[in-house]
C-alpha cells in the first residue's frame, strides 16, 4: 500500500474510533444515574445499606448511589436548609418525620401500595402531613424506643435489689442511689439531654401533650409534675447534671460514656444504643435494658420513633428513588438490614418472624427483646406525638426552658410559663 | 522593558480614548470602578438589603417569595420589653438575656485584653533573656482554630479534666466548672483573652516601639521615676494606638461565638450565650427556623458595630491628622 495511502487510511480509523468512543460516552452518560443519599449512623446503618445499595446498583445497570454519610447534628441543622433552597439529595435518612413532609416524594404513584400498607401500617402517618394525608413517604428503617440501661453489675456488688416490672421512676430513683452509696459509682441517674426522651416519662407522670382541638401544648400538670421531680432529682444530685445544663440551646447531651464507663447506674436512653453498649461496654460489666418506669399517671410509656429514608421532591430521578426505596423495603432485604444494623424491625411481617441480629452478644439480643416487649407500653399520646409535626419545635422548647430550669435560671413555673408562649409563638409561625 | 510596554499600552489606549470621547472623562471613572462596585454590590450590599428584607417577613419558608410581610413585627417583638435590665420581664427573654451577657462579655473580656495586653507588650519592649521566644509564647495562642482553643480548655476544665486531676491530686478537690453558671462565663472571658491577646499585644508592641527613644533619655536626665515616666510619656504616646486596640477588641467580643459556642454550647442554661449565637440558634439550630426573627437580631447588633467602627474610624482620622 502508497504511504499516502496508508495515512489516509490509519486517518480514517483514528476518526472512527473517536466517533465511537464519543458515541459510547454520550449513551453511557444519557444511562447513568446517580442518586445521592444522605445518611448518618446510629452504629452501622450507612455501611450496611451502602453494602445492599450495591446489589441493588448490580441489578440496574447504569445506576451510582452516591451513600453521604454525615454527623447526625447535620440532619438535623443542615438538611432542612438544604431542602429550603431546593439544593437538597435525593434521598436521605431522617428523623424529623413528619417535619420535613412538605419535601418528601410521594413514593405511592411508584410502588405496591397494598404491600407498603400491610407491611408498614401505622409507621407510615408518621411521616404524612395529617390525617387526610394518604400518601406513601418513608421507608421506616429503624423502629427505635426510649427505655433505660441498667449496670446489674453495680446492683449486685451493692446487695440492692433491682426493680421489677411496674417498678416507678420513684422506685428505681431510690434504688439507683442506694447502689451509688455502696459502690464507687458516681452517679445514680440520667436522662439524655432531648425532648423526645423526656417525653415518655412526662407522658408517666400525666402530660397530655395536645389539647382538644389536636395541638400540641406543654404547659399541662402532668409534664409540669414531670418537670418539678426532674429538675429536683437534678439539684440533689439523682440526676448526673452535666447532661442537662453541660451545653446550651438545642443541642443533644447524652450520658452513654458515663454508663460505658460503669460510673453510672440507670441511663434512660433508647434502642438506638444496643450496638454501642454491645461494642463498647463488651464483658467490662453486665448491663440490661428494662422497660420504660412508671409514673403517678399509671402510664408506664416510653416514646416511639426511629429513623427513615424518604426521597425528595426535588429529585431528576423520582421512579429511580421510588425503585430504590422499594427495593430496601422488601421484606427479605428489610429483614437483613434490621438482623446487620441491630435495629427493632418496622416492618410488621419480618417483627412477627423475629430478628435474629447478627454479631451480637446475648446481653444486646436479650436488651433489643426487652425493647421490643416494651412496646405495647407504649401511651398511645406518645405515638400520636411522635407522628405530629409540629413535635420537633416541642422537643427544642423543651430542652432549652427544662435546661434553664435546672440551671436555676428559672423557676419550674417560669420554665412552664415560657414553654407554653415558646410554642404559641412557633405554631402562629409555622400556621 | 519600556518598548515591551509601550505597544501594549498603546493598544489598550485606543479603546480607551474612544471610550472617554464617548462618555467624557467623569463618566469613565465608573467604568474603572464598575468592577469593584458590583462586587461590593453583589457581596455586600445586596446581602445587607436582603437581610432587611428578611427581618421585616415571618414563617419558616427560606424562599422570600413564600414569605409573609410583617413590617416591623420582628423588631417590635424583640424590643418588646417591661424593663429592658430585666430579661424576665420581655418577650424574648433569650434575645435580652444574650444582649446582657454579651454587654458583661464584652466589658470583661475587653478590659482584660486591653489591660493583660499593655502589661505584656511594656515586659516584652524591655530587654530581658529570650525575648524572641517570649514573643514567640504569647503569639502562639492566636494561631489556633477557635475550636481548637475550646476543645483544649474543654479538656482541661471538663468534670473529669486535667484541672480537676490536678486540684484533687493537691487534695483542694474539683470543681464542676463547665455546669455552675458563673464559672462558665469567667473561664469563657479566660479563654477568649488568652487565645486573642497575642494580636493585641503584638500592635501595641509596635506602638512601644514607635515612641522615640531620646524622650525617655531626657526623662532619666530629668530623674523621672519608673512610673512618671509610664504615666506621663508612655500612656500619652501610646493611646492612638490603645483607641485602635480597644475598638478592634470591642467589635470582636461582639462578634464572639465559634470559641465559645465550642467551648460550652451557650451553657449553662443561657449563661454563655452570646447574641451571635442567639442569632444562630433562632435562624439555623431551632425549629421553627425563625429568619425573620434572626435577620432583625443581625440588625440590631449591626447597628451596634456600625457605630463601633464610626469610632474606630474616627480615632484613626485623629491619628492620622496628629
Amino acid at each position: 500500500m502508497p504511504a499516502i495511502l496508508e495515512e489516509k487510511t490509519m486517518k480514517t480509523r483514528i476518526m472512527l474510533a473517536t466517533a465511537t468512543a464519543a458515541l459510547a460516552l454520550a449513551a453511557n452518560a444519557a444511562m447513568a444515574q446517580e442518586l445521592r443519599f444522605t445518611c448518618y449512623s446510629d452504629g452501622n446503618e450507612c455501611e450496611v445499606y451502602d453494602d445492599i445499595i450495591s446489589r441493588f446498583e448490580a441489578e440496574n445497570a447504569g445506576v451510582d448511589v452516591k451513600v453521604d454519610v454525615v454527623p447526625y447534628q447535620a440532619i438535623l441543622d443542615n438538611l432542612p436548609v438544604q431542602l429550603a433552597a431546593g439544593k437538597g439529595p435525593d434521598l436521605a435518612k431522617v428523623t424529623d418525620l413528619g417535619g420535613l413532609n412538605k419535601y418528601y416524594l410521594d413514593l405511592s404513584p411508584y410502588v405496591d401500595r397494598a404491600y407498603w400498607e400491610t407491611s408498614f401500617g401505622d409507621t407510615l402517618n408518621w411521616y404524612r402531613a395529617g390525617a387526610d394525608d394518604k400518601g406513601i413517604y418513608g421507608l421506616h428503617t429503624q423502629l427505635t424506643i426510649t427505655g433505660p440501661y441498667v449496670n446489674a453489675t453495680l446492683f449486685e456488688q451493692a446487695g440492692v435489689e433491682m426493680p421489677g416490672a411496674g417498678a416507678t421512676w420513684d422506685d428505681w430513683a431510690k434504688a439507683a442511689r442506694e447502689v451509688v452509696e455502696k459502690t464507687d459509682a458516681d452517679f445514680p441517674m440520667a436522662i439524655d439531654r432531648s425532648g423526645h426522651r423526656v417525653a415518655g416519662p412526662a407522658i408517666s407522670y400525666g402530660a397530655k401533650l395536645f389539647d382538644a382541638e389536636g395541638n400540641g401544648v406543654l404547659d399541662d400538670e402532668g409534664f409540669r409534675a414531670f418537670a418539678k421531680q426532674f429538675v429536683e432529682w437534678n439539684n440533689d444530685g439523682t440526676m448526673l447534671k452535666d447532661v442537662w445544663v453541660g451545653q446550651g440551646g438545642t443541642s443533644h447531651g447524652d450520658a452513654a460514656q458515663e454508663f460505658i464507663n460503669g460510673e453510672l447506674v440507670f441511663y434512660y436512653s433508647g434502642s438506638w444504643n444496643v450496638g454501642r453498649m454491645d461494642k463498647q461496654v463488651g464483658d467490662f460489666f453486665d448491663w440490661r435494658a428494662v422497660g420504660s418506669p412508671c409514673g403517678p399517671a399509671g402510664a408506664c410509656s416510653g416514646m416511639p420513633g426511629g429513623a427513615g429514608i424518604v426521597a425528595f421532591k426535588d429529585t431528576q430521578h423520582p421512579e429511580l428513588v421510588a425503585k430504590l426505596i422499594d427495593f430496601l423495603a422488601q421484606e427479605d432485604v428489610y429483614a437483613e438490614a434490621a438482623a446487620r444494623t441491630r435495629n427493632l424491625p418496622a416492618h410488621l411481617a419480618v417483627a412477627k418472624k423475629g430478628v435474629k441480629y447478627e454479631n451480637s452478644s446475648e446481653a444486646a439480643q436479650n436488651a433489643l427483646t426487652a425493647f421490643a416487649a416494651d412496646l405495647p407500653n407504649v401511651s398511645p399520646i406518645a405515638f400520636r406525638y411522635q407522628g405530629y409535626p409540629g413535635n420537633r419545635a416541642m422537643f427544642g422548647i423543651t430542652v432549652e426552658r427544662l435546661s434553664q430550669a435546672v440551671a436555676g435560671e428559672l423557676t419550674v413555673d417560669e420554665a412552664m410559663d415560657r414553654m407554653a408562649s415558646d410554642l404559641k409563638a412557633a405554631q402562629a409561625e409555622t400556621k | 522593558m519600556l518598548s515591551v510596554i509601550s505597544p501594549i499600552m498603546r493598544i489598550i489606549e485606543i479603546p480607551m480614548l474612544a471610550l472617554q470621547r464617548m462618555l467624557g472623562i467623569n463618566r469613565l471613572a465608573w467604568v474603572f470602578l464598575a468592577p469593584n462596585l458590583i462586587l461590593f454590590g453583589l457581596f455586600a450590599f445586596l446581602p445587607v438589603i436582603l437581610n432587611l428584607v428578611y427581618a421585616m417577613t415571618g414563617g419558616e419558608n427560606i424562599l422570600l417569595a413564600n414569605r409573609p410581610g410583617v413590617g416591623m413585627q420582628n423588631f417590635s417583638n424583640l424590643l418588646d420589653c417591661g424593663d429592658y435590665f430585666d430579661s424576665h420581664s420581655c418577650r424574648d427573654d433569650k434575645f435580652w438575656r444574650a444582649i446582657w451577657n454579651t454587654v458583661w462579655f464584652v466589658t470583661l473580656q475587653v478590659g482584660f485584653m486591653v489591660g493583660l495586653s499593655l502589661l505584656t507588650a511594656l515586659i516584652l519592649n524591655r530587654k530581658i533573656r529570650a525575648r524572641g521566644f517570649f514573643r514567640s509564647v504569647f503569639f502562639f495562642p492566636v494561631l489556633l482554630s477557635p475550636v481548637v482553643v475550646a476543645l483544649i480548655w474543654k479538656w482541661i476544665l471538663q468534670r473529669d479534666g486535667v484541672l480537676n486531676a490536678f486540684l484533687d491530686w493537691t487534695g483542694v478537690g474539683g470543681v464542676n466548672w463547665l455546669v455552675d453558671a458563673q464559672w462558665a462565663f469567667a473561664w469563657s472571658v479566660f479563654i477568649s483573652v488568652w487565645a486573642h491577646m497575642g494580636f493585641y499585644t503584638l500592635i501595641l508592641l509596635a506602638g512601644l516601639q514607635a515612641i522615640p527613644r531620646d524622650v525617655y533619655e531626657a526623662a532619666i536626665m530629668d530623674q523621672a521615676s519608673p512610673w512618671r515616666t509610664f504615666r506621663r510619656i508612655t500612656l500619652p504616646l501610646l493611646s492612638p494606638t490603645m483607641l485602635v486596640v480597644l475598638v478592634l477588641a470591642l467589635i470582636k467580643g461582639v462578634q464572639t461565638f465559634d470559641e465559645v459556642f465550642a467551648f460550652t454550647g451557650g451553657g449553662p442554661g443561657t449563661a454563655t450565650t452570646f447574641i451571635i449565637q442567639y442569632i444562630y440558634q433562632e435562624g439555623f439550630a431551632g425549629a421553627p427556623r425563625l429568619y425573620g426573627v434572626a435577620a432583625a437580631a443581625s440588625l440590631l447588633v449591626a447597628l451596634v458595630l456600625v457605630a463601633l467602627t464610626l469610632v474606630q474610624l474616627w480615632v484613626n482620622r485623629r491619628n492620622a491628622n496628629g
